[in-house]
């Protein structure tokens, strides 16, 4: 178990400002947050490369804010690889393994089995600079996991690599957290984090702004800062009102006239609704179906998205509709155009209630 | 077709002119002498051991104070200090002043009315008019060559490896020995190299410390004095010759001694 405890540092203009979050021990901890968030500064101050202002550092019942870097059990890849350039692959494995004064013949087979697990036994004589990204970032893991940490720090993992590499490293990553090894990883990208994660943490500007397991941070968004960063188009604040008489109840959003209507056993506490872009459906009048919830609106923009076009229509709220590019062309949307979204009350993703799927 | 605008011309015209002044005054002195003349040096017994008295001089100041200029040069690639400018500045004043008044400046160190000449003396050593004399003499001046190059060499190693090393176990000995220093190593022989060169041809600061025993430069100055220059010129042949053999052989070495390093450390 990892404990972060009201971690605060200034840097220059830049602070981190009381992070706390707990990591338990198997955790796949993932820590989203955009470049200069203070991801990096956090794992080094995890790692000890930088001590912190205040806070604390707790790892298994033990103090280790003041530990020096080498005594903390803390392994560490960096963002920019750090793999030693004049040292084989092999050299670069047995470095972590020669401090512990173990045999030849012992430190042979565990770079072997490191090699093993991370595919990298045809080039344990090879020389870094020969190697593309993705054999240097899975040397550099190897090398990590060597020193046997207890925990498992990843700057960035998958960033330099492209798509075949990322999704072997991504593999291999989840691989290790099965086997038990306990991981933080820092990332800009969320599909990163809901591929890997079982936890994560939403940064910003030195803050954590919203953490939990990854199905109700992603249901939940508690910002439309968070909402936006991992990918909730259509996130709205409010509250929850009952209309005198009526079956339903609404959701009023702030600061507009407009009000959505939900389900009645929505409880009134709920300050918050996401609405999934594929959920809505749109057309070019007024549909005709059990749908409670049917606007008229303005399209704004037509943008193509991974999986078919992102229509944002402007309905006294902006909503991002989900369409495939055959619809699209089968309606004939183009900007400025009068349309008609249409969407059902059960639909709407409110409050604590967590779906089985996440977004 | 490639075609030469008149800047680019008119500056290989200047460049070929600067490469004359330097090869051709070089090249007239080997013209100058005759075979015979350069045989009957190479005989000559003291021109060789004042030869061999340069080389192992220049060579045992660079070693000997290459202990000391390496981990210097680390602390000033890595470290920020109070007064690190000034630090910098002291570390190139040999450079920049006076060989003679260097060379003055290092015997009103080591002469025998003071500290380090008591010292000295109290072990049966005079190091005025001896080879370790020399040796300081030629290491005061060419020093700051070896310090600037490793200082340059070390700040070129990223301080991410090292943090890295530190991060797998390593203690900052560990650290320093199987990541700074390797890496940083080829520069720090360019340097070394560059040291014992300087050491070698220094002429103001040793002729003040010592004398005799005649380093390479002082016997050339001395035969020029006593027997004019056409005395001399075989001697600053001969001595110019074994200087560039031993240039260019360092300097193959050095490389190599990367190239092997990359390939198998």
């Amino acid at each position: 178990m990892f404990r972060v405890e009201n971690i605060s540092k200034s840097l220059g203009p830049f602070s981190l400002d009381e992070v706390s979050f707990r990591c338990a021990a198997g955790d796949y901890f993932v820590i989203l947050g955009r470049s200069g968030a203070g991801k990096t500064l956090l794992l080094e101050i995890m790692a000890g490369i930088r001590s912190p202002d205040a806070g604390a550092l707790i790892l298994d019942q033990r103090d280790i804010t003041s530990l020096r870097i080498q005594n903390r059990g803390v392994g560490l890849v960096f963002q920019d690889q750090a793999v030693f350039p004049h040292m084989s692959v092999a050299a670069n494995l047995a470095f972590p393994l020669k401090r512990k004064g173990w045999g030849r013949s012992y430190i042979r087979r565990r770079i072997h089995q490191l090699a093993q697990t991370t595919g990298l036994e045809h080039l344990l004589d090879r020389f870094p600079s020969t190697l593309s990204g993705g054999e240097v970032q899975r040397a550099v893991l190897a090398r990590t996991l060597a020193s046997e940490p207890r925990l498992l720090l990843l700057d960035e993992p998958l960033n330099s690599l492209d798509v075949q590499y990322k999704r072997e490293l991504q593999t291999l990553l989840s691989h290790l957290n099965q086997q038990g090894q306990t991981i933080i990883h820092v990332t800009h990208d969320y599909q990163e984090a809901s591929a890997l994660a079982s936890k994560v943490a939403v940064m910003e500007n030195g803050r954590i702004q919203q953490q939990g397991p990854l199905p109700e941070v992603f249901r939940n968004p508690a910002s439309s800062f968070v909402a936006e960063f991992v990918g909730i188009r259509n996130f709205f604040r409010g509250n929850v009102e009952n209309p005198p008489g009526g079956d339903h109840k609404i959701f009023r959003i702030r600061g507009s006239s407009l009000f959505f209507i939900l389900p009645s056993h929505v409880p009134n506490s709920v300050a918050s609704i996401t609405l999934e872009a594929k959920n809505i459906l749109l057309s070019r009048s007024r549909p005709d179906t059990s749908a409670l919830n049917n606007f008229k609106g303005r399209v704004q923009q037509v943008i193509p998205a991974s999986l078919g076009m992102e229509v944002v229509v402007d309905v006294g709220v902006t909503l991002a509709v989900l369409v495939t590019r055959e619809s699209l062309s089968r309606l004939n949307v183009r900007k400025d155009q009068q349309v008609w979204v249409s969407f059902k009350a059960s639909s709407i993703n409110v409050g604590s209630s967590v779906g089985p799927d996440p977004v | 077709m490639r075609s030469f605008s008149t800047i680019r011309l008119l500056f290989i015209l200047l460049g070929g002119l600067l490469l004359l002044f330097i090869v051709a005054p070089l090249l007239g002195m080997f013209v100058h002498t005759a075979v015979p003349e350069l045989a009957d040096t190479v005989g000559d017994q003291k021109v060789i051991s004042s030869i061999r008295l340069t080389l192992w001089t220049s060579a045992g100041a660079t070693l000997v104070f290459a202990l000391l200029a390496i981990p210097f040069a680390y602390l000033l690639a890595r470290y920020d200090f109070p007064l690190k400018r000034m630090v910098l500045a002291i570390v190139d004043v040999p450079v920049v002043i006076p060989h003679t008044a260097a060379g003055i400046a290092v015997l009103g160190v080591i002469s025998r009315d003071t500290v380090a000449g008591k010292a000295a003396s109290a072990v049966g050593l005079n190091l005025v008019g001896h080879p370790i004399g020399i040796a300081l003499a030629m290491a005061f001046v060419s020093i700051p060559f070896l310090i600037n190059a490793a200082r340059d060499g070390f700040e070129n190693v990223p301080v991410r490896l090292e943090q890295a090393a530190m991060n797998l176990g390593a203690s900052p000995m560990r650290v320093f020995f199987s990541v700074s220093l390797p890496l940083a190593w080829r520069s720090i022989v360019g340097g070394m190299v560059m040291m014992f060169a300087r050491g070698m041809s220094e002429f103001g600061a040793v002729v003040i410390v010592a004398y005799h025993p005649m380093v390479a430069p002082v016997l050339i100055y001395e035969r020029f004095g006593a027997f004019g220059l056409d005395h001399a010129r075989p001697v600053a042949v001969l001595f110019i010759l074994v200087s560039l053999v031993f240039f260019v052989l360092l300097r193959l070495v050095s490389r190599s001694a990367y190239v092997q390093g990359r390939k198998h450390q």
